[in-house]
């Protein structure tokens, strides 16, 4: 696994004298669940990331955004999918020992698993708004059919989150219509704000992981295949897509790579932020 | 075991009186949240469960439960979170409910979660013509209402 090449082993000689053994990462709740497989960790990280990168992304509208509800809602959904995150990558660090903290803050660019969607900037209000439109209708279906995993850990979080997600959608096709429908200048934010992130939207259904193709012959039964979302996922965005009368754009699809380790540059100067505190002040608790 | 069996009582007792730091008249056993209290030779082992994946609360209620089972000299309390079943509103016991009223916080509706259909009735007034402003409230757990005959804005305790 790819795991370790980011793993603690390296802190030592990437961030100067830091003492992880001093990281009092307060007590952890404990878990009697069984340790993630690599694979399994692999694909948990795949998803904790997409929702760690989506949080600290949309946390930066906190006191920015438009009205003081949307303030609220925004930091709301950033919370839900903040929970998410710390479940799957607690689950994904217990196949080498680390914590939910230890792969937050101590991996580097590389290392990170998301999809290039949700490390591309907020943008104007429109462009944060269509990231979640198709961010929360890729999500939604995902944690429908992970609900059904073999891994008790996944269904779990799954069963959890599906509930949450069902709201975030919501949010996200009322806020498409407003937005698409309502004065010149936001339906021409809007259309702008399609062209930009939906290019981004492909990468979500591609199969293709670090470490060869054979990821999900491995995790048959307990991961989602990727390219088997595509489906419903346009299933669910095209009536709310049709009442706005937007178009998704087709000209142009955005490489991808996010679940190889390589990411746009957007991502590095996002995980400064999130990683500095942590590593600036090593055991420092809040 | 005979004393296991009264500890347990005892520690499910102690449990039980841990409120929610964010609504601080229901207990988390009114709420749902907590699961299981089991006391064996090895020590004190509380599960609870959050309401929503991301609740901030759930750090204090861990840090609330080791101090009320200390309290009643337990010393050796494992709190294990799970997530599976997931935590519904149903599981919102009826004494909950009535309390969240008093607080000023609408209950959720108690037939599990119902879509844009039931009117939420005012915790003040107890009108039935109110409206939602925001779908996110206060906490991941409610939304914000205005109540069109009193007037007063008012939390909603979202179905879930």
């Amino acid at each position: 696994m790819t795991d370790t090449d980011h793993g603690l082993a390296d802190a030592d000689t990437d961030h100067g004298h830091v003492e992880l053994s001093a990281v009092v990462l307060s007590e952890e709740f404990v878990s009697t669940d069984a340790p993630a497989s690599p694979e399994v960790a692999e694909y948990a990280m795949w998803l904790g990331d997409d929702a760690l990168i989506l949080a600290q992304r949309l946390g930066g509208w906190i006191t920015r955004a438009p009205e003081l509800e949307e303030d609220v809602a925004l930091a709301n959904i950033a919370l839900d999918l903040l929970g998410h995150a710390r479940s799957l990558l607690r689950y994904a660090g217990s196949a080498t020992g680390r914590t939910e903290d230890d792969l937050a803050y101590w991996r580097d660019e590389t290392g990170f698993r998301s999809a290039h969607l949700f490390e591309q900037p907020n943008g104007d209000f429109a462009h944060t708004i269509v990231r979640q439109f198709a961010a929360a209708h890729y999500l939604h279906p995902l944690y429908e059919r992970l609900r059904a995993s073999t891994d008790p850990v996944l269904a779990g979080v799954a069963a959890k989150a599906v509930k949450e997600v069902d709201y975030h959608r919501d949010h996200a096709d009322q806020w498409m219509l407003r937005l698409a429908l309502g004065t010149d200048e936001s339906r021409r934010r809007t259309l702008r704000a399609m062209e930009d992130v939906w290019p981004y939207v492909d990468e979500l259904f591609s199969d293709d992981a670090a470490g060869g193709d054979d990821l999900f012959a491995a995790l048959d039964g307990v991961a989602v295949r990727p390219s088997s979302l595509r489906e419903p996922f346009e299933a669910e965005v095209a009536p709310v897509l049709t009442e706005a009368q937007l178009e998704p754009p087709t000209a142009f699809h955005a490489a991808g790579g996010g679940r190889l380790g390589r990411h746009s540059e957007y991502l590095a100067p996002l995980l400064a932020e999130l990683q500095v505190l942590a590593r600036q002040h090593p055991g420092a608790s809040w | 075991m005979v004393t296991h069996h009264a500890d347990a009582a005892r520690a499910w007792s102690a449990v039980a009186a841990v409120v929610d730091p964010e609504v601080p008249v229901l207990s988390i056993d009114d709420l749902g949240v907590l699961r299981e209290v089991t006391v064996s030779d090895t020590g004190v082992e509380v599960v609870i469960t959050p309401t929503y994946s991301g609740c901030p609360a759930m750090d204090a209620i861990r840090e609330d439960v080791v101090r009320a089972l200390a309290a009643e000299g337990f010393g050796d309390v494992r709190v294990r979170l799970v997530l599976s079943p997931a935590w519904t509103t149903d599981w919102i016991s009826a004494k909950g409910r009535s309390a969240l009223k008093e607080y000023g916080i609408a209950p959720p509706s108690a037939a599990g979660p119902v879509r844009l259909s039931m009117s939420v009735k005012c915790p003040h007034c107890d009108s039935l013509d109110t409206r939602e402003v925001a779908h996110f409230g206060s906490t991941s757990c409610k939304a914000l209402f205005v109540c069109r005959s009193c007037g007063e804005p008012f939390d909603h305790f979202k179905a879930l």
